[in-house]
Formats: C-alpha cells, structure tokens, sequence
C-alpha cells in the first residue's frame, strides 16, 4: 500500500494536507483499496461545519460503504466535485484526489494526527 | 409419509453413520435441557392433501365473495377487472419459487421485470426513478415521510385528513418511533382546507402529505398544495394517488409532486382480504439515493450485452446495516410482476379506458342514487371513481339490507369521521354494469 | 431461446391491444364535463402497446432466464428456500379467499378469519408465546413491529432513558437497520471465537439504557446459542427484553421454542419456515408474537373468538397503533396455514430433524475441501470461510459464479460479515441425499478446479443466460427505466 510522505493520517484512513490553517483532506490508498470499485462519493455542502470525528461523507463501493470522518474539526471550504461524475477517481490515484478543502476550526488537533511513519507501522501492525 | 421431504429411513441412516451419530436426537443434544421441548407442540397430526384441502376449502366457502356480490366497496381495496394472462405469468413457478435477485445471472427474468415495472411506474407518474416495491400503500406513505424527513433533516410532517385514514394510523405509528411529528389538517368540503395547511408549513415541515383523488375520491387541487408546499424551502410534498386515474389525470410529475407513493392493488392483484398488495414509490433524480428498498439497474454482462442487476446496493440494510435508508429488505415481488403485466396488457389506450369508464359509471350511479333527492351528495367537488352521498338513514343499516340484496354496499364514514354520520363512500369500478348500478339506486331508493 | 433480450418496451407497435372492455353502457359523457380539464392528461399515456400473445412470449422467455426452487438446488443460507406445496398455492386461490374485500361485513368473513385465530394459536403454540399479530408484512417489518412494541412497553412504564439496543456482530443487516429505524441506538456485541454471543461483552453492554437484544438462535453462523438462558436472566436482570428474529426456526420446530428460552417477542418469517413462495423477493409475511407482557401494546386489530363468532378487535387502549393497512398479508397466511396443517405436529419436527441432517451431512461431506468455520454440530445451515488451501486470487464469489455452471442457485455468501470469505449452505429438509451427493461432488470439483484452473473459476459463469454483469458500472451510471 502506498503511503505518501508528508501527510498527516487517521486511523481510519483518511490523509490529511495542511496548509496554513487550511487543509486537503482524502482516503488512503488502503482505504481505496479496501473499499474496491468506488462508484459513488456523497459530499457535504460548502460552508457546513463538523466536529473531529464527525461522519462528513460517505464513499460507496458496489459491496460496501463507509462514511468519512473528519481527522479535525472545521469548515468545508471546497468540495472535489469532479468525484460527482467520477468517483472512479479515488481509486486511480487517492492522494492526487482530494475530497474536500477545509479551515481548520483548531489546529491543536493536528497534533493528534498520525505522520506517514506512524502510519506505516499501524498498517504493518495493527490491520 | 411427508410428500414434501424426500430422504427414506435409510437415507437418514446412512447420512447419520456417514457424520458418526447413531440417532436424530444427537443432533439436537447442543439444545440445553432447560430449554428443550420434551413433549409434542400441541397441534393436530399430519394430513393427506385431501383431507387439508377439503377443510381450507370449507373454511373458504365460510366468506361470501365478490362474486357472490355486487361490489361497490372501495375505500382502499378495488374491484377492477384481473385479465386472466396475470394470474397465468405470475403463477409461472420460475418467478415465484425464486428469492430475491441476488445471483443477476440467473435471474435475469426477476431483474428485468423489475426493471420494467419500475419503468412502468415512472412513465405512470411522470418521476425519474421508482424503486422495486414497498409492502402497500399505507407503509409507502410512512416511508416517503421517513425519506423526506431524511432528505430535509427536519421532523414535522404535515398531513391531510383527506388522506385514507389507515395509512395515516401506519404513518402515526410509525413517526413516532423517530420523534417525527404529524400534523393533521383538517378537510373543508371534502378537500384539503388549503389555509389551514399554509399555518402549518413552516421552516420545521420536512413534508406535506395529500392523496388525490383523496379517500372520498375527490380529485385535489395540487397545483394550489404544491404552492403551499414549496413555499417553504426545502419542503417535499408527498402525494399519494391512485395508479388507475392517472390513465386520465395529469401526471404528479407535472403538478411538482417529489414523492408519489400509492396503493397498486388495482393494477391486477387480487382483494385478498386486504393483502398481498403492493406500495409503489418514486421520485426525482436528485433523492434517488435516498429511496428506500431495493433498486433495479441495466447493465452490460461480460460479452457487452444488455443485462440487469441490483443496484445503488450501498443504501440498503445488508450494506448499511445501522445507517441504512430503511430496514426494508423484501419488495413485493410477484405482486409488481402482476402489476407490470397488468399495466402493459392494458397498455396505452387500455388504462385510459378503464380511467374512464370508472369515471362515466361513478357518475352515472350518483346521479341515480341522488336524483329523488332521498340521498344527497355529501360533497360538490370533481371526483373521479367513488364518490359520498349522505341520508337520514344509518349507514350500517343500509348496508345490512344491501347485504340482503346480495350488494356489497359502500364504506360508512362515520367512525373515522364524525361530522359525516350517515355518510357513505360508494366505488364504481369499470366491472359494473348500468344494471347493476341501477339495481343499487332502485334497492336504495326503497329503503327510505 | 436464451437469445432472447427485449424489453416489453420494445415490442410496442402502435394499434396493437391485449385488452378488451365491455362497452360502456351508462351514458357516455365527454370525461371533460365531468372532471374539469384543468386536472386531466391532454397526452397520450407512455404505456407499450402489444398484444396478448407478445405479452406471455415475453413474460415466458424471462420466466426461462430465471432460477427458482421448481428449477433447481437452492441452498441460500438463512433465507430457508424449501419446496413450496403447490396445494399452498390452490388454496390462496380459492373464490373464498382470493375475492374478499377487507372492509366486507365481520358477518361475511367468518371463514377467513377462523383461518387467521387458528393461524393465530398454531404459531402461538410454535413459538411458545401468547398472542400474535398476524400484520407485519416481511421479517424486517416483523423486527420493526417487535422494536415497536419493547418501545411502548418502556415508555409505559415512564422508562425513557431505554434507547438502546444490543445487536451481536453476526446479526441480520436488517437487525441494526430496523433498531435505528425505531428510534434506538445500537449496541454491537462480540461473538466469541466458538461463534457464539460473547457473555462478557454482554454484560458489559448491559445498563440501565438498554431497551432490549435482539438474537437470532441458531445464530447465523448456523450454531445454537445455548447459554441462552443465561443470556435472558442477564438481559431481563436489567430491565431489558428480548427479541428474537425467527429467520433461522426451520431448524428448531418441535425442539425448543423461543418463549421457552425467555423471549418476549418474536417473529415468524412465513416464506421461509412456512413455505410460502419467495416470489422472487416478496411478499413475504412476519408474524409477530408476544408474551403477555407486552400484549397491551399489539398492533390492531387482532382476530377474537366469542361463541363461534369470529371478529376483528380494536379494543386495546395501549396499542402502538397500525403497522400496515388491513391485517396483514393474508393470501400469504392461507398458505402458511395449509403447510401447517398438512405438516402437523409430526411433520414439523421432521422437517427440523431433516433440515438439521442435511446441513450437517454435507457440512461434513465439504470440510475437507473448505474451511468450515465450526467443526461440531449445527443446525439447519453452516458457515465455509473460503477453499482450504486455496489460492488467494480465487474468491468466494468466483466460487459463487463457478456453481452456476454446475447448475446451482449459490449458498449465500460473504455473510455473516464477521467470517470471510463466507459461504452458507442451507439446505432444507426438501432435498434428497442424492442432490445433496451431486452438490458436493460438484464444491470438491470447483476446488479441484481452483487449484489446477482458476481462470475457469475467475471467467465464471460459462453458460447462463448472461456472464458476469458489471455491477459496477450499474452503480456508477444508474439506468433505473427504460428510456427508449
């Protein structure tokens, strides 16, 4: 599973890319790879806030569905809407494609975040 | 002994050496004893075919049958004409023993008429998409309420009185599982009381709720609920109708209708003392995923070739589990095959036909049974196939002599409406004959 | 034949008719004096025009390209696809039945509604409980009105704070579906590693918040649970009840009934244990049944007996109100009523005993060939966890697809979601020892297969009506009807 360097992830295998006190935030290759054939994205509207850890969107794949949390508290500042019509997207490349844009509401929640080190050693020993 | 289990004492003996028991009851010895049934269910022994055909038959001629009858009983329930190929496709046993579609290659039968059913359903009503079924039209209109609820995340549904009073109790119950609020608005003359409904519509309405032609078979006025509806934003407007006036009734679509639900028993499926029938449901692009139940798509197979399967699975129980649309997991099966074959034996003259030769009778028969002015409408508004006259006389006893008359008499509206005691609700049907209806009028007209 | 791919759609050529109506004899009068044209259709409908011999062609080639227990071995695990009595079938049809409209007099319909008291009290017996209601639709809408009636038994006693329910991790997707769907939280429980529920996490999700578990015994893994006792005291114990979802019955009738081991509710699924048709996903029928706890709050109306006279009963102040519209699905319950008189007290039990056999004979006829998930006995249906020794890239499903050429509707698969790579016979008692031989010889050959050829399991299936459908196409550009 390919795992990109610089990136901050989740537990449930969301990554997360800062940049000031905005961030990018997507699935992990693994995700997308467990997930399979994505067929459809269900995005929030801009402007909704959500709490870390809140549901803020779901993927589905033909056999399953999974919702998306938040890795930190925010405002969605842009959605990816080229997932609409091509959901297929997270699959072919899930760190080129980002899900949605946010403000992050606190950036002491980073902290909490997983470096693609950690990430690494949780996907070799925990799943 | 048991015609429907095949195995001899001998199969059963070998299979039992075969996984090294030497008796039946090994097999059962992971039951605890503090739970074990050790004695026989109390219930009568086996029969032969015979002897259970002849008591079910016995209990069955116990029922006095719309044969046996005139029928202008409606309410909910219909006596439309079943052509006889229905009952022939749905009694072909590669539909009926089948389960739901799960293995699409060999179920293509199953898939594809569930495609067209839901074709069927939204050229019927206009809408972009219908799902595969829902269980009646009662739990149809709770659904589409749920949905709505959903789709708005809002919790207050405001409903008319004119909405057949069943399906309401079924959306009372059910709205209370979820804290969702039911607002009754109350009818004025037979339809929606149009400004009471706008005091209820609020910021807080995830739906407005109406059935046309409604329970007294009065046609509503949806374009004027529509802009009641819509005039708050985000609010849905459900409406519930019958599937056979839209062979002459403009379509929900065109009226701004965003779920149409309803009860598709007249479509071919037999009374059957109130069921099996058959919800239907459909609605607009842009809440597809929020439908409940099972859903039916095209496809390719692996050669390119036009093939069906079940589709937008991700919304559904067995996917979803805890976050799913509805726990629905049936649809009504063989009942939408018998719907679907309806509705293209009938086809695009047919239906209307049928719409209107209802019409004509329903009307017709009013006219009879109200022209010595012994019986008055109870309403002066546009119907379509039932329709309310009023007396001096009590309802019940009317139709106890009907029933003597072997005519199975109207829906007395007293108990679920008060302020009509005496009112009756008669349908007429395409089946009915001018002899009949003025055999109806002429066994009425002497009573008072 | 298997050539055939049109849809009804396409058969319309205008002018042709299948339909043919008396004509009218009242007075024909423009609908437009009738109804005022501001509400009618000025278009013409969008319904196919064909004729009668178009239509049972069509509906007979679909009917060609579909699998039904007439055809063949079905064995879908938990879904109990036993033979369906053809005499079920004349009896729903009789004029008695079949033409009753359910707002008749109570005084016409004395027949039908005997059939549903005795129906009533057969299941009562079945299942060990006092009363059922007869409406519920399916099992999932049997689970609702369970759900349902635990709610107003709390809220009666002022019990508010009951919003939870214990769902174990093996359970039906509908169990947790139809939890949220009555307004409660779930609880997932643990299974431990025999496939049972795990005391322990049970008790640890017990409180004063829980409303009741829902359990399904045998549980889907096709094991009995049988600390079941153990489990109702703890659950009870904190002020909790118990539901028990009947999908799995076929294996225990005669044998030990779900009031017996301390349940509260319970419902029936009729197409499966009572052999009523699947019809291809519906209709089906749940009945629901109660321990007198709850009868209070039942749905209305029920069917009482007074003298010898039948009738419909409003009278209980506390109900939850209605579930569905009328009384349930009755053509359904004719059926059910007539297998459990045909079957009697005798035939039902054997129907378990051979339900339970043929599950574990060819449980052990697999279990060199395939990972079978419980080695000890089971009851009327198992759980396979992939081929043994079988190589990665060869899935369930490809072992799935590869049946059909054989000629089988597949066991279920990749549930319960707690085993991978699930596979899940459930044979019946309707099946020989002979298919069950056949069935097995044709699972060790797809094993054999997998290993020396898995491109033929991979390309699977060869020779049905279609190959593999491409689901996710269907998913990601959803065509729902036929847009010409």
């Amino acid at each position: 599973m390919k795992v990109v360097k610089d990136l901050f992830y989740t537990e449930d295998h969301e990554w997360v890319k800062v940049d000031g006190d905005e961030a990018y935030i997507g699935l992990s290759d693994y995700a997308q790879n467990a997930l399979g054939d994505i067929v459809y994205v269900d995005l929030p509207e801009v402007e909704d806030e959500f709490d870390k850890e809140e549901g803020f969107s779901a993927v589905e794949s033909v056999k399953a569905a999974a919702d998306i949390y938040m890795p930190v508290g925010g405002t969605i500042l842009e959605i990816n809407e080229d997932l609409f019509d091509n959901p297929e997207l997270l699959n072919q490349d899930p760190y080129e494609n980002w899900v949605v844009k946010i403000k992050v509401a606190d950036k002491a929640e980073l902290d909490e975040l997983m470096t693609s080190e950690e990430y690494e050693k949780f996907l070799d020993e925990e799943v | 002994m048991y015609p429907y289990i095949p195995n001899t004492k001998d199969d059963e003996q070998r299979m039992l050496e075969a996984i090294g028991f030497n008796k039946i009851e090994d097999l059962f010895s992971d039951i605890p004893d503090n739970v074990k049934l050790n004695r026989d269910l109390d219930l009568k022994p086996s029969m032969s075919e015979l002897e259970v055909a002849n008591y079910i038959t016995k209990l069955s001629k116990e029922n006095t049958t719309i044969n046996d009858l005139t029928c202008f009983l409606g309410a909910g329930a219909y006596d439309h004409y079943i052509p006889s190929i229905v009952g022939h496709i749905t009694s072909r046993s590669e539909f009926y023993t089948s389960y739901t579609p799960y293995q699409a290659e060999i179920s293509q039968g199953t898939l594809q008429y569930i495609f067209e059913y839901q074709s069927l359903i939204c050229n019927l009503t206009g809408m972009d998409v219908a799902n595969a079924s829902l269980y009646d039209g009662g739990t149809a209109i709770a659904e589409a309420a749920f949905m709505a609820s959903n789709v708005t995340r809002r919790q207050e549904i405001v409903i008319s009185k004119t909405v057949n009073p069943q399906a309401r109790e079924v959306l009372k119950t059910y709205a209370h599982l979820q804290g969702i609020k039911v607002i009754e608005v109350e009818d004025e003359g037979g339809v929606t009381n149009l400004e009471e409904l706008q005091s209820h519509v609020t910021d807080k309405t995830a739906a407005v709720i109406v059935q046309s032609p409604n329970f007294f078979g009065i046609i509503e006025d949806i374009e004027a609920i529509e802009k009641v509806a819509h005039s708050q934003k985000r609010t849905l407007l459900i409406a519930s109708v019958d599937p056979i006036s839209l062979g002459i009734l403009k379509t929900p679509a065109s009226l701004g209708v965003d779920i149409v639900v309803g009860e598709g028993q007249a479509l071919g499926i037999p009374l059957s003392f109130g069921g099996p029938y058959l919800g239907f449901i459909a609605t607009k692009k842009s809440h597809m995923r929020k439908l409940p139940g099972r859903i039916v798509g095209e496809t390719i197979d692996t050669e390119g070739k036009r093939a069906f399967v079940l589709t937008l699975q991700a919304r559904e129980q067995h996917i979803r589990r805890e976050k799913a649309t509805s726990n629905i997991c049936s649809n009504q099966g063989i009942n939408t095959l018998a719907a679907a074959v309806y509705l293209v034996t009938l086809g695009k003259k047919g239906l209307r036909e049928v719409a209107l030769q209802a019409t004509q009778k329903a009307h017709y028969a009013m006219n009879e049974i109200t022209k010595s002015g012994k019986y008055k409408p109870l309403f002066d508004k546009p119907f379509f196939k039932e329709f309310a006259i009023t007396s001096s006389a009590d309802a019940d006893e009317i139709n106890s002599k009907l029933l003597e008359e072997k005519i199975l008499g109207g829906y007395s509206l007293g108990k679920e409406y008060p302020q009509y005691k005496n009112g009756i609700l008669y349908a007429v049907t395409e089946k009915r004959t001018k002899e009949e209806i003025d055999r109806l009028s002429s066994v009425l007209e002497g009573m008072i | 034949m298997r050539k055939y791919n049109e849809l009804i759609f396409e058969l319309s050529k205008p002018g042709r008719t299948a339909y043919r109506l008396p004509e009218n004899d009242v007075e024909n009068i423009a609908v437009e004096e009738l109804i005022p044209a501001e509400y009618l259709n000025d278009d013409e409908l969008n319904l196919p025009e064909v004729s009668e011999v178009d239509i049972i062609r069509h509906y007979t080639n679909l009917s060609d390209k579909n699998f039904g227990v007439d055809t063949g071995f079905y064995p879908l695990g938990s879904c109990t696809m036993k033979y369906n009595p053809k005499i079920n079938e004349d009896m729903a049809s009789l004029d008695g039945f079949k033409n009753i409209h359910p707002l008749q007099s109570e005084e016409t319909v004395q027949g039908a509604l005997k059939l549903m008291y005795e129906l009533d009290k057969a299941l009562c017996e079945i299942a060990g409980m006092d009363k059922m209601t007869l409406q519920p639709a399916a099992g999932a809408h049997g689970e609702l009105t369970g759900l349902t009636l635990i709610k107003a038994y709390h809220e009666n006693r002022g019990d508010t704070k009951r919003t939870k329910i214990i769902v174990p991790d093996s359970a039906h997707g509908t169990n947790p579906a139809s939890a949220i769907m009555a307004g409660f939280d779930t609880i997932e429980i643990k299974s431990t590693k025999d496939g049972l529920v795990d005391i322990e996490s049970l008790k640890a999700a017990l409180s004063d918040e829980v409303a009741g578990l829902m359990l399904t015994n045998p549980n889907t893994l096709g094991l009995f649970e049988k600390d079941i006792k153990e489990i109702a005291d703890l659950v009870h114990g904190c002020g909790g009840l118990l539901y028990y979802d009947g999908a799995n019955a076929n294996a225990i009738l005669g044998q030990a009934r779900p009031g017996d081991m301390g349940f509260d509710v319970v419902h029936f699924n009729i197409h499966k244990t009572f052999s009523t048709p699947h019809g291809g996903g519906g209709p089906g029928s749940g009945p629901v049944g109660v321990k007198k706890i709850l009868l209070d709050f039942i749905p209305t109306p029920t069917v009482e007996k007074d003298g010898d006279r039948y009738y419909l009963d409003y009278d209980y102040p506390k109900s939850v109100g209605r579930m569905k519209d009328f009384y349930g699905h009755f053509g359904i319950l004719v059926r059910a009523y007539t297998y459990i008189l045909t079957m009697g007290r005798d035939g039902l039990k054997k129907a378990s005993e051979m339900a339970v056999l043929n599950a574990n004979y060819l449980g052990h006829r697999l279990k060199d060939h395939y990972n079978l998930q419980e080695d000890t006995i089971f009851k009327h249906e198992f759980v396979l966890a992939g081929l043994k020794d079988g190589l990665s890239e060869v899935t369930t499903l490809d072992v799935a697809k590869r049946l059909l050429d054989y000629g089988y509707h597949p066991p279920t698969v990749y549930f319960p979601l707690i085993v991978n790579e699930a596979l899940m016979p459930e044979p019946t008692e309707s099946e020989s020892k002979e298919t069950l031989d056949e069935f097995a010889d044709a699972l060790i050959k797809i094993a054999e297969e997998a290993r020396e050829n898995p491109e033929i399991l991979k390309e699977a299936p060869h020779n049905t009506p279609v190959g593999r459908v491409n689901e996710t196409q269907a998913a990601r550009n959803p065509v729902l009807k036929y847009e010409g």
